[in-house]
């Protein structure tokens, strides 16, 4: 009865098949472009090639709402922050008290809210696309990072999903025994505290138990090798290549129209 | 050639020799010893039962052999334990270690990935690991994708995945802790044909710890019963030999110990009330849960998406000392359709009612009652005793439910010698055997005097002492006018308890309608 979150069949996306490095590297690309400079032009243009992907990444709208929409809620609340909080330049649009808006102000507020969003959608496109076994092949084979640690991660984040079930369980093996259910706030929260604790004394059991079980299996001690191999295809130059142009692009945009803005200097 | 696959599995395989001499091992900050002065020599290609009353040391000899107690530095160790004449430590690879717990078995997330998991430790060539993979798959009789998600397994097939995965490494000696403990009785012959495939195939040698003695009595050809070593025990060898030998010798000894020698009924406290039940004499048999319809499920109901139940019941009404055996196949809903009576889980559809001898003013739906009025009206144990202790000591423990319901604490010192937890009133739940816990778990339901008990496989890897008290405490419950519904597969417990039996889904369940399978038979389909 468990939720594994992680193991969702293998999606069969255009980018699924390229190597994980490949798509890190080209979000690593955008990301820090996009950080460089606070403009409307070069975090729209961005953002609208990155929507053109999302097919490729075998995302739909709707999913890309369902997974995505803290972002979204966390962009339009920078984004109103800003309007706020900038520079009262150009004409007055709204004044209620001491609260007023600008086109000053509501122009940096939507650069700040297009440019968080540009900068999130390539990792959600990278989140949705990777498979964690395929992310770390990939770190332990071609980044040669320690292999312990990476396929030690790997087997903590499978159990994660079983303690959503265990979660869920913990709540009603309580309830059964009186806790909870109480009015008030003060008795819910310890009551939730003294669930918590109990979800981490199950995990941390679990957990050795499965370290038991890696280790009866050879795990840890000498080299090792891998089943699958992670390798580098022409899809992977397809996809660094795609990451640069949106960055250049997108910088190229801002450039011509004259908005491009740099953080430094 | 298909022999081939099976010609390979054979080969490279040599089954290993254990040596144990005046073996000894103490865990770091423990006062005993968990084995003591152990001399035992297993010739390769021998098949093991590993016996011994709880304390013996028999999972911590098993995890010496599998190399994995060497974690623990501050622990003691005396005398020479070998593996084919070298220290255990050395002999990585030569052996496989399965666990009790399903879900800790499972390493990877697909299931190709990991049956080569083991195989890539060692260092196994690649083209090697997949000719390996399929062929350790197909002895173990599952025939799923190589990409198949491991969290979609039942526990039964969790546990041939972790088998397969030691077959890829190819070892000598296979370990099996209490490998079908959790398993329903279908997982258990499943697990148990394939380690017999699979020691069929490769030879190896075989130790297996086990309360159950029937289901290995086929595959094994020595018992090896060791003696308690902790609290001054003498430690080393009772009894060793041949099955049939050691059975006869022992018989009475090993029942002692709780053990489950096939023929012995553990001697239980028979009911003495009439068995009462909806429809018969009226002698004071109250309903006190009424269900109609109910269809039950885990997910949560959202106003446009309704779920789909996972199973619908027609009709289930509990009277008071009214037993019910809730059965049917894996996934057929049986612990949902527990939790959903239990007032834990919200219906899906149809109706649940508490009536007014039940609900006593708190309100017919128990799903809404606050917890303190939940406990003394229908207790729940759950599956897994350590989900349910909410405390640090075994006293508290049993002293919460009173407390919550302000009652004194006569209760908690009557359950505590009822269930012979006296000596252990200061312990941490959590530090308990398994039977202690499972005792206790029962008992702190108990602590609040619930109308009605509901279990979830309460027998499930009990040995035959535990299963026993439990047995005679819960006819005495009956007949004292608790109901009790019990989700199990135990045919004899069900028995005992005498009572009806509601079975769930499954072609072969619904014997006496031939419904659809979703269908479930109404109760009283044995009287």
């Amino acid at each position: 009865m468990s939720v594994d979150v992680l193991a969702a069949p293998r999606s069969s996306a255009w980018l699924a098949g390229a190597n994980p490095l490949a798509k890190l590297g080209a979000g690593m690309v955008i990301t820090v472009l996009l950080l460089m400079s606070v403009d409307w032009v070069s975090a729209s243009v961005a953002l609208a090639l990155e929507v053109l992907l999302l097919p490729l990444a075998g995302l739909s709208a709707g999913a890309l709402l369902r997974r995505g929409w803290p972002i979204l809620l966390a962009a339009a609340v920078g984004g109103y922050g800003t309007a706020l909080l900038a520079p009262k330049t150009g004409e007055l649009l709204l004044a209620l008290g001491p609260v007023s808006f600008t086109t000053g102000s509501v122009a940096a507020g939507a650069a700040i809210a297009l440019r968080g969003l540009a900068i999130a959608l390539p990792g959600i496109i990278v989140l949705a696309s990777t498979d964690p076994t395929d992310l770390a092949d990939a770190l332990a084979q071609k980044l040669r990072l320690p292999h312990r640690f990476v396929l030690g991660a790997l087997a903590a984040m499978r159990l994660v999903g079983l303690l959503v079930a265990e979660w869920q369980t913990l709540g009603m093996a309580r309830r059964a025994r009186g806790v909870g259910g109480e009015p008030g706030l003060f008795s819910g929260a310890r009551a939730g505290a003294g669930q918590a604790m109990a979800l981490l004394v199950q995990a941390i059991r679990r957990a050795s138990r499965l370290a038991v079980t890696m280790e009866a299996k050879g795990f840890g001690a000498g080299p090792r090798t891998w089943a699958r191999e992670s390798s580098y295809t022409g899809r992977d130059l397809g996809v660094l290549a795609g990451g640069l142009v949106i960055a250049a692009v997108s910088v190229g945009a801002a450039v011509v129209l004259g908005s491009w803005n740099p953080v430094f200097g | 050639m298909a022999a081939d696959g099976r010609g390979a599995q054979g080969r490279g395989v040599a089954p290993a020799r254990i040596s144990a001499q005046g073996w000894g091992w103490q865990h770091s900050g423990r006062a005993a010893k968990a084995v003591h002065n152990l001399d035992l020599e297993i010739a390769p290609g021998e098949r093991v039962l590993l016996l011994g009353p709880s304390g013996a040391g028999k999972s911590t000899l098993l995890h010496a052999l599998a190399g994995v107690l060497g974690a623990d530095e501050d622990a003691d160790e005396f005398g020479s334990l070998l593996i084919d004449g070298e220290p255990v430590a050395g002999a990585r690879g030569r052996t496989g270690l399965m666990q009790q717990d399903p879900d800790a078995q499972v390493v990877l997330s697909r299931v190709g990935d990991d049956v080569a998991f083991g195989a890539e430790n060692l260092s196994v060539p690649r083209d090697e690991i997949w000719r390996r993979v399929p062929a350790a798959l197909d002895a173990v009789g599952l025939a799923l994708p190589l990409d198949h998600p491991t969290s979609a397994l039942s526990g039964g097939q969790k546990q041939r995945l972790g088998l397969a995965g030691m077959l890829a490494m190819r070892p000598g000696l296979l370990l099996l802790d209490e490998p079908t403990a959790n398993l329903d009785p279908a997982g258990v012959v499943d697990v148990r044909d394939a380690v017999r495939r699979s020691l069929e195939e490769t030879g190896a040698t075989l130790v297996v710890v086990e309360h159950r003695v029937s289901v290995w009595l086929d595959v094994v050809d020595r018992i090896v019963v060791l003696a308690p070593s902790g609290a001054g025990g003498p430690g080393g060898i009772l009894l060793d030999g041949p099955p049939a030998t050691v059975l006869a010798q022992g018989a009475r000894l090993l029942a002692d110990a709780g053990v489950w020698v096939p023929g012995h009924v553990p001697a239980v406290r028979q009911r003495t009330s009439r068995q009462s039940g909806a429809g018969q004499d009226d002698g004071g048999s109250r309903l006190l849960l009424e269900a109609a319809d109910l269809g039950v499920s885990r997910s949560k109901s959202r106003r446009r998406h309704p779920v789909m139940p996972v199973a619908v019941v027609p009709s289930v009404n509990l009277y008071a000392g009214q037993a019910l055996s809730v059965t049917g196949p894996n996934g057929a809903g049986k612990s949902t359709l527990a939790l959903t009576l239990a007032g834990l889980l919200p219906p899906a559809s149809g109706n649940l009612v508490a009536t007014d001898a039940l609900a006593r003013g708190a309100g017919h739906s128990p799903l809404k009652w606050r917890g303190r009025e939940l406990i003394s009206r229908i207790g729940t144990v759950f599956q897994e005793p350590e989900h349910q202790f909410v405390t640090g000591s075994v006293r508290q423990e049993l002293g919460f439910a009173p407390r919550l319901l302000g009652h004194g604490g006569e209760k908690v010192e009557e359950l505590l010698s009822r269930l012979g937890l006296e000596h252990l009133a200061d312990a941490n739940p959590f530090t308990l055997s398994g039977g202690e816990k499972r005792r206790l778990s029962v008992a702190t339901v108990l602590a609040a005097s619930p109308q009605i008990l509901i279990l979830d496989e309460p027998t499930f890897g009990q040995d035959a002492n535990t299963w026993a008290e439990l047995a005679s405490l819960l006819t005495e419950l009956l007949d004292a006018g608790t109901a009790v519904l019990s989700v199990t597969h135990d045919a004899l417990f069900t028995q005992l308890l005498g009572g009806e039996t509601l079975d769930l889904g499954g072609s072969v369940a619904v014997r006496d309608h031939g419904g659809p399978p979703q269908l479930a038979a109404t109760t009283g389909v044995r009287r």
